[in-house]
């Protein structure tokens, strides 16, 4: 069960469009190290985990992923929403114009669909927790080559904001991945 | 959305921002016993400041967590993405 909360976890606030800017932010949106593929392998993972901590540890972090693609979401929409056809055409957005006007899609940033073999899901909580861990660096990393991307403020201070959150994550995982080796050790021992 | 609306609501947002960071670090440290204290004041006074909002702009959460007052408030915007609250 999820509930929904009638706001941003970080106000998002775009003054003028920015099409181009847009164009490279959705692939956070639904590209290979974005926050749809991020939260979906966590919240799938999680069934197999071993251990209470491991499986709260990956629904929070699963849940604040969904948190953090409304965010993106909503830095794609008002930097589009506004945004006269010919700067759209300029920015390269005509093909994704063609097939969904202004409204939001998961694709990269360059305009392939998401796909599920974005994820893995191993069965084995050592790999899977590894593998969570490379996740949350490569989102960071994508966040700071968005960041050398921005020209407006407004939405770099968003985008450090998310950055900031993967660094967490990533230092959440590691903690998890020493209880889960110590409780695979134990169980071994006895 | 009014100024006082955007306050409370910004308190409301730092104040759930402090109860992921303690959850999350709770989630790998259960025994800490001062992060948990930590973590029940902040739910505390977050619930207080999420009572205080809802009474005067309406619901923040839906499927029963919030109610609504004389009419179903619930589909009345700004929605979050539309002003970024
Ligand atoms: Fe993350």
């Amino acid at each position: 069960m999820w509930i929904y909360e009638k706001k941003l976890q970080y106000p998002v606030r775009v003054c003028r469009p920015n099409p181009r800017l847009a164009k490279e932010i959705i692939t956070q949106y639904g590209g290979p190290d974005g926050e749809l593929s991020a939260s979906l392998r966590y919240l799938t993972q999680r069934y197999t985990m071993p251990t209470g901590q491991a499986i709260a540890t990956l629904t929070d972090i699963g849940t604040e992923e969904l948190a953090h693609m409304e965010i993106v979401a909503a830095l794609v929409y008002q930097l589009v929403k506004d945004a006269p056809l010919h700067e759209i055409k300029e920015a390269g957005l005509s093909s994704y114009y063609a097939d969904h006007d202004r409204a939001l899609y998961f694709v990269n940033a360059s305009g392939v669909p998401w796909t599920a073999a974005y994820i893995q899901s191993k069965g084995d909580p050592i790999a899977d927790l590894h593998e969570n861990m490379a996740a949350e660096e490569k989102a960071r990393a994508t966040y700071e080559w968005l960041i050398n991307l921005s020209d407006d403020p407004d939405v770099t201070d968003v985008l450090k904001f998310l950055r900031q959150r993967e660094v967490v994550h990533f230092q959440r995982f590691g903690e998890t991945l020493m209880r889960v080796q110590d409780y695979l050790q134990c169980k071994k021992v006895y | 959305m009014q100024n006082e609306q955007m306050e409370l609501m910004q308190r409301l947002r730092e104040l759930e921002f402090a109860a992921v960071e303690l959850n999350l670090f709770l989630d790998t440290h259960p025994e800490n016993q001062e992060a948990l204290r930590d973590f029940n004041r902040v739910a505390c006074e977050l619930a207080e400041v999420r009572q205080t909002y809802e009474n005067k702009f309406g619901p923040t959460m839906n499927f029963g967590v919030s109610t609504s007052k004389g009419r179903w408030q619930w589909i009345d915007g700004p929605w979050p993405w539309q002003v970024g609250y």
